[in-house]
C-alpha cells in the first residue's frame, strides 16, 4: 500500500511538473523568443553562480563531515609515503579544482548574452596555449617525480631481517601460514591440497613444512619489517590493508609479494582511535564471487614479546594433519615426487 | 575522391536520393518509402542514429534502473521490500536481494552503461547523425554496412536481454569479467550460461562497432563535400574520427580476450587458468595466466574510456562554441589534444593492473604516461574555458549541460591524476574513491556530452524542439545530485572502503559510513526519477514537441542545419553545399555568424 502511495506521489510530481513546464513553454512562445530567452539567461545564469558558491561551500562543509572517517594516521611507514604523495597531489589538483571551477561558472555568469554587448572573436593565441601545455606538464613532472620514488621505495626489495608471512585467498576466506622456526615456508602443490588437514597443498615429503604452521589471524610484530607471500587457490583475490594503506592482488598460479612496517600495535591503534573494538582488517579487494564482500582476516599487531608467546602456542600443519590421520581421517595423499613446487617459483621470483 | 566521384561510384550501395541522379536512383528505389525499410532495416544514416539513441535510452533505463536497485540494499543492507520479491522473484527472497542477485546487478550495470548505452548509444547516434551531416554527405560510405551496425548490436542487445532470464542468472563477476572468476562455473553461479551468453552479446556487439567504425573513418576521409579540408571539419567530426580510430584497432583485442575465455570455458585450454582448487577439487589446468586476459581486457578497457568520452568532448565543444557565439578557442590545439589523447590511450592500459603483481619497473612508464594525458586534457579545459570567456553565451539546455560537462571532467579529471600515480593507487585501487572516479569523469561527463547533443540536435532530429523547462529542470537536479552521489564517494575511497561489497555492516573499518551510504541512495532515486522526466519529456516531443520554424534555430554554421527541417534519405534536395571556411565564424566582423557555406570576402582571410 505505502509502495503504491509513493508511486502515486511520484506521479502526480511528475504532472505537476510537466503542466508547469507545459505552460511556461506557451508563456516563452507568446512573449517572443529573445524575450523568452533572456528571462532564461538570468534565471540560469544566477544558478550557475549560485551553484559554484553553494558548491564550495558543500565541499568544504563535506569534508568537515566526513574526514574524520577516513581512518586517521597510517599504520605502516609505507602508508606514511603514501599519504604524504596523497597530500602533495591534493594540493596541486586542489588548487587547479578550486580555480578552474570558478573560471567556468564566473564566466558563464558574467559573459551570459546582454543587450549591446557582443562576443569577441578570439580564435587562438599561441602564448596562451603555451602556457597552459607547459604549466601542467611542469606540475605532472613534479608529481611523476615524488610519485615514482615512493612507489619504488614501496616495491622495492623487503629487508634481509623481515618476517615472512604467505597469505592465500580462496572463496571466501584467508588462509595464513607461518614458516615455524627454520624461518622457510615448506614446497606446496596445488594438487596436495584438503580442506580438512591441508589447507593450502603442503608437500609433507618437504622437511621444511615440518614446522610451518597456519593460522586464522595474521600476527605481526610492531616496527618489524614483514613480507607476505601472496597467492590464491582459485580465483583472483586482492589482499586490502586499508590501515596500512596497500594492497596487492593474490593471483592463482602467480605468486606476488607485499612488504611493509607496522607502526603501531592493535592496542595503540584502539587508543589512538578511540575505538575499543578496533582491528585490523584485511578485505578482499577484488571481486571474487558471491561472498567476496564477506572476505575478511584479522591483523593482530603486538610486541615482539607478545608475538613470540603467540608462537610458542602454535601447533605446526604437519603435527595437525598427521594427528587427524592417526586418529583414522581419510589418509593424506602422498604428494607425486615430480610435483611442482610454487612457493620456490616465488622466491625465484622475488 | 571527392563525395560525388564516391556516389557515383558506388552507386549501388550509396543510394540514388541525391537529386544529381536524375530519377534514375528513385525509380530503382520506390521501396524506400515501405515502413519496414523506412524505420526497421533503414539505410537512412538519420533512421540509424535514432535506433541507435532509442536503443540506447532503454538501455540507459535498464542499466541505471539496476543501479537504483542495487543502491537499495546498500543504503538498507538489514531492510526488506517485498515488492523486490515480486519483481525479482527468488533472487530477492523475503524482499532482500541475495548477494548473487546484488552482483549479477552490479556486472549488468556496468555492461550495460559502458558498452550499450555510452558506446552504442553516445558515438552510434551522434556519429551516425553528424558525420554525413556535417562533412557534407549524403549518407555513409556504406549505408548498407551501418544498417549492419545497428543490427548487430540489436543482437547483441537480444541476447544479453536473455542471459538477464537465465536459470542461473546473468553474468556476475563485474564488467571486467576477469578469469578464473567468470571462467569456472563452480567458482561463480554468474559465470554458467550467463557468461556465455555475455560473451556472445559481446562478440555481437565487437561486430557492430567495426563495422561502424570502419564506415565513420571512410566517411570522414572520403566523402567530404567540395571545400571540406580536414581542417574546416568541426571538432564534433574529429572528435568521432579518433573515436572511430580507437574502437577499431582495440575492439579486437578484446575480442581475442574473450575467444580464449570461451576456449578456457569449454575447451579445457589453460590460456588463463593455472593451479586452481575449486569446489573441492583440483583442476587439471596449468601454466596459464590471469594476467593475461587483464592485459587483453584493458588494451581495449583503457581506450574504450575514451571511446566514451572524446564524441562527449566534440559536441560539447561545439555546442559551447555556438551558444558563446565565440569560435572555439584554439581549434588545432583541439585537435592535437584529441590526437595526443588518442594516441596515449593505447600506452596506458596497465595502470589499471599497477597492484596485480606487475614488474614495478614496468609499472614507473605507465604512471609517467598516464599522467602524461593530463597534458592534453588540461589543454582541452582551458580551451573551453576561453571559449566561453568574453562571449556572449545563451544558456539553452544544450549549452548548460556542456557548462556541467567541463565541470565534472574538471573534477574527475583531477582525482585520475590521483590515481594515475601507482603509489596512491596502492592505496585507493579498487575503492571507492574509483568509483567516484570514473563516474565523474566518464560516467557524468559522458552522459552530459549525451544530453548535450540530445537537446541540441534535437531539433535536427525531429524538426521540434524538446521542452526547454523540463530541459533545466533535468539539468539542475542532475548536475547537482550526481555532485552529491559522487562527491562523498572519495572519501569512503580514502578510508579504503572496497567496491563490490554486498553490505559493510560487519567491517569495523567501513561500517561508519552506513549514513552515508543512505543519504547516496536517496539522491540516486531522486536523480534516476529526473531522468525518466527526460526521457518523458523525448518521447513526448517527438509527437508534440514545440515545431521548428527556422531550418537554423541556433544560428550555427555548421552544414547540417542548411539541409530542410525534415530532411530526406540524402539530407539536401539540391546539390550538395560547398564548404569555404571553418566551422567557427561566430561575431567575426560584427557579424553574428557566417555559415561554413559563405565564401570568404575579399579582404577576408581564412582561419
Amino acid at each position: 500500500m505505502s509502495g503504491f502511495l509513493a508511486v502515486l506521489v511520484v506521479v502526480l510530481i511528475f504532472i505537476v511538473i510537466f503542466q508547469i513546464a507545459k505552460a511556461s513553454e506557451y508563456v516563452s512562445i507568446l512573449k517572443g523568443e529573445k524575450k523568452a530567452r533572456q528571462q532564461n539567461n538570468r534565471i540560469n545564469g544566477f544558478l550557475l553562480i549560485a551553484f559554484l558558491v553553494l558548491g564550495l561551500i558543500g565541499v568544504y562543509y563535506c569534508n568537515e563531515l566526513l574526514k574524520g572517517k577516513i581512518l586517521g594516521e597510517a599504520a605502516s611507514e609505507q602508508g606514511d609515503s603514501i599519504d604524504n604523495m596523497i597530500m602533495w597531489t591534493l594540493v596541486i589538483t586542489g588548487v587547479v579544482f578550486v580555480i578552474t571551477q570558478i573560471l567556468l561558472f564566473w564566466f558563464a555568469f558574467k559573459y551570459q548574452e546582454k543587450e549591446g554587448q557582443a562576443a569577441f572573436y578570439f580564435p587562438h593565441n599561441n602564448k596562451l596555449e603555451v602556457i597552459w601545455t607547459v604549466i601542467p606538464a611542469i606540475a605532472l613532472t613534479i608529481l611523476v617525480a615524488i610519485g615514482l620514488r615512493h612507489w619504488f621505495a614501496i616495491t622495492s626489495e623487503a629487508p634481509k631481517d623481515a618476517m615472512v608471512v604467505e597469505i592465500t585467498g580462496k572463496q571466501f576466506n584467508w588462509l595464513i601460514r607461518y614458516p615455524g622456526k627454520d624461518g622457510q615456508l615448506g614446497s606446496k602443490f596445488f594438487k596436495n591440497i584438503n580442506d580438512a588437514t591441508n589447507p593450502v597443498g603442503q608437500d609433507w615429503d618437504d622437511n621444511l613444512n615440518k614446522d610451518d604452521f597456519m593460522a586464522t589471524e595474521m600476527h605481526l610484530v610492531v616496527g618489524k619489517p614483514v613480507k607476505l607471500i601472496i597467492g590464491s587457490r582459485d580465483v583472483v583475490h586482492d589482499v586490502g590493508l586499508s590501515h596500512f594503506r596497500l594492497k596487492m592482488d593474490a593471483v592463482p598460479g602467480i605468486p606476488t609479494t607485499l612488504w611493509f612496517t607496522p607502526k603501531f600495535t592493535t592496542t595503540q591503534m584502539k587508543d589512538k582511535t578511540g575505538n575499543p573494538d578496533f582491528v585490523y582488517e584485511i578485505s578482499c579487494d577484488q571481486m571474487c564471487g558471491a561472498g567476496h564482500y564477506s572476505m575478511k582476516a584479522n591483523i593482530v599487531v603486538e610486541t615482539q614479546q607478545e608475538f613470540d608467546a603467540w608462537v610458542a602456542k602454535q601447533k605446526s600443519q604437519y603435527a595437525l594433519a598427521h594427528e587427524a590421520e592417526g586418529s583414522g581421517a581419510p589418509a593424506q595423499p602422498v604428494a607425486p615426487k615430480e610435483a611442482k613446487d610454487s612457493t620456490q617459483k616465488a622466491v625465484a621470483a622475488l | 575522391m571527392s563525395n560525388e566521384a564516391t556516389l557515383h561510384s558506388h552507386h549501388e550501395v550509396t543510394h540514388g536520393a541525391a537529386a544529381h541522379d536524375h530519377g534514375n536512383g528513385h525509380d530503382e528505389h520506390h521501396h524506400e518509402d515501405s515502413f519496414i525499410s523506412k524505420y526497421v532495416f533503414s539505410m537512412d544514416h538519420k533512421m540509424i542514429a535514432k535506433q541507435f539513441l532509442i536503443t540506447g535510452i532503454i538501455w540507459a533505463i535498464v542499466g541505471a534502473g539496476f543501479s537504483v536497485l542495487f543502491r537499495l540494499q546498500l543504503a538498507f543492507p538489514d531492510s526488506t521490500f517485498p515488492f523486490l520479491e515480486s519483481i525479482l522473484g527468488h533472487w530477492a527472497k523475503g524482499g532482500r536481494i541475495t548477494p548473487e542477485a546484488y552482483y549479477a546487478l552490479v556486472t549488468m550495470h556496468g555492461t550495460i552503461l559502458v558498452f550499450f548505452v555510452l558506446t552504442a548509444g553516445l558515438s552510434g547516434t551522434f556519429s551516425n547523425l553528424l558525420i554525413p551531416l556535417q562533412v557534407g554527405a549524403r549518407d555513409m560510405a556504406s549505408p548498407f554496412m551501418n544498417m549492419l551496425s545497428y543490427w548487430f548490436f540489436f543482437m547483441a542487445s537480444v541476447v544479453m536481454t536473455c542471459s538477464l532470464f537465465v536459470q542461473t542468472g546473468p553474468a556476475s563477476g563485474g564488467w571486467t569479467s576477469y578469469p578464473p572468476l567468470s571462467a569456472l562455473g563452480d567458482a561463480s553461479i554468474g559465470s554458467k550460461i550467463g557468461m556465455d551468453l555475455w560473451l556472445t552479446s559481446m562478440a555481437l556487439f565487437v561486430v557492430s562497432q567495426l563495422l561502424g567504425g570502419l564506415n565513420y573513418i571512410s566517411t570522414i576521409l572520403n566523402m567530404r563535400t567540395k571545400g571540406m579540408s580536414m581542417t574546416k571539419l568541426p571538432l564534433t567530426i574529429w572528435a568521432f574520427f579518433f573515436t572511430a580510430v580507437l574502437g577499431v584497432l582495440s575492439f579486437p583485442v578484446l575480442l581475442s580476450g574473450f575467444i580464449l575465455l570461451l576456449f578456457d570455458r569449454h575447451a579445457g585450454t589453460s590460456f588463463y587458468l593455472s593451479e586452481l582448487f575449486v569446489a573441492g577439487k583440483a583442476l587439471s589446468n596449468e601454466g596459464g595466466s590471469a594476467i593475461l586476459y587483464q592485459h587483453l581486457f584493458w588494451f581495449l578497457g583503457h581506450p574504450e574510456v575514451y571511446i566514451i568520452i572524446l564524441p562527449a568532448m566534440g559536441m560539447v565543444s561545439e555546442v559551447l562554441a555556438i551558444n558563446s557565439r565565440k569560435p572555439i578557442f584554439g581549434y588545432l590545439a583541439m585537435i592535437g589534444s584529441l590526437f595526443a589523447i588518442a594516441i596515449l590511450a593505447f600506452l596506458v592500459w596497465a595502470h589499471h593492473m599497477f597492484v596485480t603483481g606487475l614488474n614495478p619497473f614496468l609499472g614507473a612508464f605507465f604512471v609517467l604516461l598516464t599522467l602524461l594525458i593530463a597534458v592534453p586534457s588540461a589543454i582541452k579545459v582551458f580551451n573551453w574555458l576561453t571559449t566561453i570567456w568574453k562571449g556572449s553565451i545563451r544558456f539553452t539546455p544544450g549549452a548548460l549541460f556542456s557548462i556541467g560537462f567541463v565541470s565534472t571532467f574538471i573534477s574527475g579529471g583531477l582525482t585520475g591524476i590521483w590515481l594515475g600515480n601507482s603509489s596512491i593507487d596502492i592505496h585507493l585501487h579498487d575503492t571507492y574513491f574509483v568509483i567516484a572516479h570514473f563516474h565523474i569523469v566518464m560516467g557524468v561527463s559522458a552522459f552530459f556530452g549525451m544530453f548535450a547533443g540530445i537537446y541540441h540536435w534535437f531539433p535536427k532530429l525531429y524538426g521540434r524542439y524538446l521542452n526547454g523547462t523540463l530541459g533545466y529542470i533535468h539539468f539542475w537536479i542532475t548536475l547537482v545530485g550526481a555532485y552529491c552521489i559522487f562527491w562523498p564517494m572519495h572519501y569512503e575511497g580514502m578510508a579504503g572502503m572496497p567496491r563490490r561489497y554486498y553490505d559493510y555492516s560487519n567491517w569495523e573499518s567501513f561500517k561508519q559510513f552506513a549514513e552515508l551510504n543512505k543519504f547516496i541512495s536517496i539522491v540516486v532515486f531522486i536523480v534516476f526519477a529526473t531522468q525518466l522526466l527526460f526521457v518523458f519529456n523525448f518521447f513526448y516531443s517527438i509527437f508534440k514537441g514545440r515545431k521548428l520554424t527556422t531550418t537554423n534555430p541556433w544560428d550555427a554554421t555548421t552544414l547540417e542545419w542548411t539541409t530542410p527541417i525534415h530532411p530526406g534519405h540524402g539530407n539536401w534536395p539540391g546539390e550538395i553545399p560547398e564548404v569555404h571556411r571553418w566551422a567557427y565564424d561566430y561575431s567575426k566582423d560584427g557579424k553574428d555568424f557566417i555559415p561554413q557555406t559563405v565564401p570568404l570576402g575579399p579582404d577576408e582571410t581564412a582561419h
